[in-house]
């Protein structure tokens, strides 16, 4: 312990004699996270003609893009409620298995295949001949419409998205030491209470990260709205794409981002955790 | 500390490496003589022999880049990161770069072999006396169909499309112009109005068209309907071509009321390298029996007169691909509406898409 608390000192003096070091992280951090968030903010105020105005604004709470994104919300929130209900037993049974590390990886590994490419596979999967029609034919279905419904966007997105959720769960689920449940049966809590009263709450950090890693990424998913929804579900990621690929309207695009950062602001703020209580509560 | 400066030291070392030997092969690949050109063209949209045999005929090496829309294409040659010396644009799209000011003028006389090129499609309405453009491909909107997965059903006309016994069959492109043009014209409006109250109207027509919509997407229409997971299908003439080249079943029709004829077009950008080398390009690619092979490999219509005599009557005589002047007549050509119409249109279409009939 002295040890750490002789080399925090250390670090400590050099960051105060050498401001020089900070100078690449402060310029990273200025061209990459903050000159393109004001440069969305900036063209927001743009108009198509290059006029400066506050139409965009007024046109985002026009009906179109007020419905899309309370769409954009309701879907974002099924499926992370979904891959939630998923991963959690998932990351609990993962805690007690015997080789953690390698289900772990075998759930990991599919999030390194690219996005694209799994949308196409499930275009073939799910397709009016594919393995999935052909198992209920077998079984003596009728062959279902399952590509570019509601389900299949749900399903092949709480697929893709999953994987993000278990980790930190598992994480902070694995992190709790076992002496608490321990204590807590020995005080007579039942699984249930002990359940409730102390894993939960202990894991609740798990569950919030993972959540922030899904929710907002699905506000704005539009690979799969297109190929597997068949763009009957749209979502906020759709209409930026159009405006700046296809309207080459910058500053509708731009403004339309804003929101979505103002969004995601928020959902951080709702499940936000507050200073890195997993390490300092239990260990 | 050692050990991370180590590592970067090793980074930058393999990719100084890379990065020369891929000079090298740049080097080697372009020593044929006679430079190179740069030439940028939709995906599938040429034979790729006749790219080596341009390449062999004038020791030109040519660097084929390819998009997917005439928009991406737009917005890659103004920011002018590669300089193209050929690309292939839809009509609209050469307006809209003429305003901008992105075009090379073609010198005619270079361009020998013009007088294989049919008149019709000389000197259109979107650049008058061929200044800056010289006509590829042409073709139409219509409707892919696949009769034995139907029960009888023909499209005479757009509103066949709304037959409550398609439910669920009907796939439609992904793009604005050709969905609203759609609705627009199945009211007998033109695809290019710019008439709110007649926009309007289409919108909420196409609305009602939602219980038969299965899907809207782009280029996998063509993989849909080759494995007939689909019946029916909005779109080009050329994609419906490609579909009916692998499943003899399918069928295409342009319905009466009218539809969009369309031109794509070989043009010189103003960033243009090799000006020289773009010319001989262009003039090579209207050489008849060049012009002939091109359009037998792609599926698309071309307007060279001289290619048509030397193709299969088989195909040149459908009028599935090739209507008559007296059918073209009821066609519209899209105007560039402005960028503030495109937007509104854009707009209809992502309302169509949220509020869909279901």
């Amino acid at each position: 312990m002295p040890d750490l608390k002789l080399m925090e000192q250390q670090a400590m003096k050099s960051n105060r004699t050498n401001p020089f070091y900070l100078i690449p992280y402060y310029l990273w951090i200025v061209l990459f996270v903050i000159a393109p968030i004001a440069l969305v903010l900036y063209f927001s105020f743009f108009d198509i003609a290059g006029n400066l105005t506050l139409d965009n604004y007024r046109n985002f709470f026009s009906s179109v893009y007020l419905r899309l994104t309370l769409s954009s919300f309701w879907y974002a929130f099924l499926i992370t409620l979904i891959s939630l209900l998923v991963a959690y037993p998932t990351a609990y049974w993962l805690t007690k298995t015997k080789h953690k590390q390698l289900w772990l990886l075998m759930i990991i590994i599919p999030s390194w295949i690219n996005l694209l490419l799994k949308a196409y596979a499930f275009i073939g999967i799910f397709g009016l001949y594919g393995p999935a029609n052909n198992l209920l034919a077998a079984i003596g279905s009728e062959r279902l419409q399952i590509l570019f419904t509601d389900f299949s966007f749900i399903f092949v997105s709480v697929y893709i998205f999953i994987p993000f959720m278990v980790l930190p769960i598992f994480n902070s689920l694995d992190r709790i030491n076992p002496a608490l449940i321990d204590a807590s049966r020995d005080l007579g809590a039942s699984s249930w209470t002990t359940f409730t009263r102390v894993i939960f709450p202990l894991a609740i950090n798990g569950v919030k990260a993972g959540i922030q890693v899904v929710f907002i990424p699905a506000l704005s998913l539009f690979v799969i709205t297109r190929l597997i929804a068949g763009n009957k579900v749209i979502t906020l990621g759709t209409a930026i794409e159009q405006q700046f690929l296809v309207t080459q309207n910058w500053g509708m695009g731009s403004t339309i981002a804003v929101f979505l950062i103002l969004f995601m602001i928020i959902v951080m703020m709702v499940t936000g955790e507050k200073g890195g209580t997993i390490n300092g509560k239990i260990k | 500390m050692k050990d991370l400066i180590r590592a970067s030291l090793a980074i930058i070392v393999i990719s100084g490496v890379l990065m020369y030997v891929v000079s090298l092969l740049e080097d080697t690949s372009s020593a044929g003589g006679g430079g190179t050109i740069n030439v940028y063209n939709w995906g599938e949209y040429i034979d790729p022999e006749l790219v080596s045999q341009f390449e062999e005929e004038t020791g030109i090496t040519v660097i084929y880049e390819t998009f997917d829309s005439n928009e991406a294409m737009m917005t890659k040659i103004e920011q002018d990161g590669t300089t193209y010396d050929v690309a292939m644009p839809s009509e609209y799209a050469i307006e809209k770069m003429k305003e901008s000011d992105l075009l090379h003028p073609i010198d005619l006389n270079k361009i020998t072999n013009l007088e294989n090129i049919d008149p019709y499609f000389l000197d259109l309405p979107f650049d008058p006396g061929n200044e800056y453009s010289i006509p590829y491909f042409w073709g139409t909107v219509g409707i892919a169909f696949n009769p034995s997965l139907l029960e009888g059903q023909t499209f005479e006309t757009w509103d066949d499309l709304w037959d409550p016994t398609l439910e669920q069959e009907v796939i439609l492109v992904d793009s604005a112009r050709e969905v609203i043009g759609m609705g627009l014209n199945s009211l007998g409006y033109s695809l290019n109005s710019t008439d709110m109250g007649e926009l309007r109207e289409a919108t909420d027509k196409l609305k009602t068209l939602g219980p038969n919509v299965k899907a809207i997407i782009g280029d996998e229409i063509v993989e849909m309907m080759r494995r007939e997971e689909a019946a029916v299908a909005l779109t080009w003439s050329g994609q419906a071509a490609d579909m009916m080249w692998i499943n003899e079943n399918i069928d295409y029709s342009v319905p009466e009321e009218g539809s969009n004829l369309w031109f794509d077009n070989m043009i010189i950008p103003k960033t243009a390298d090799n000006v020289d080398g773009a010319h001989e390009f262009i003039n090579f690619m209207l050489d008849a029996e060049v012009a002939a092979q091109n359009a037998d490999y792609v599926g698309y219509s071309t307007p060279n007169q001289a290619a048509l005599e030397l193709m299969d009557p088989e195909v040149t005589g459908d009028e599935r691909f090739y209507p008559t002047e007296e059918m073209r007549e009821r066609l519209e050509v899209y105007e560039n509406l402005g960028l503030e119409m495109l937007g509104v249109y854009n707009e209809l279409f992502l309302e169509f898409k949220m509020d869909m009939e279901k």
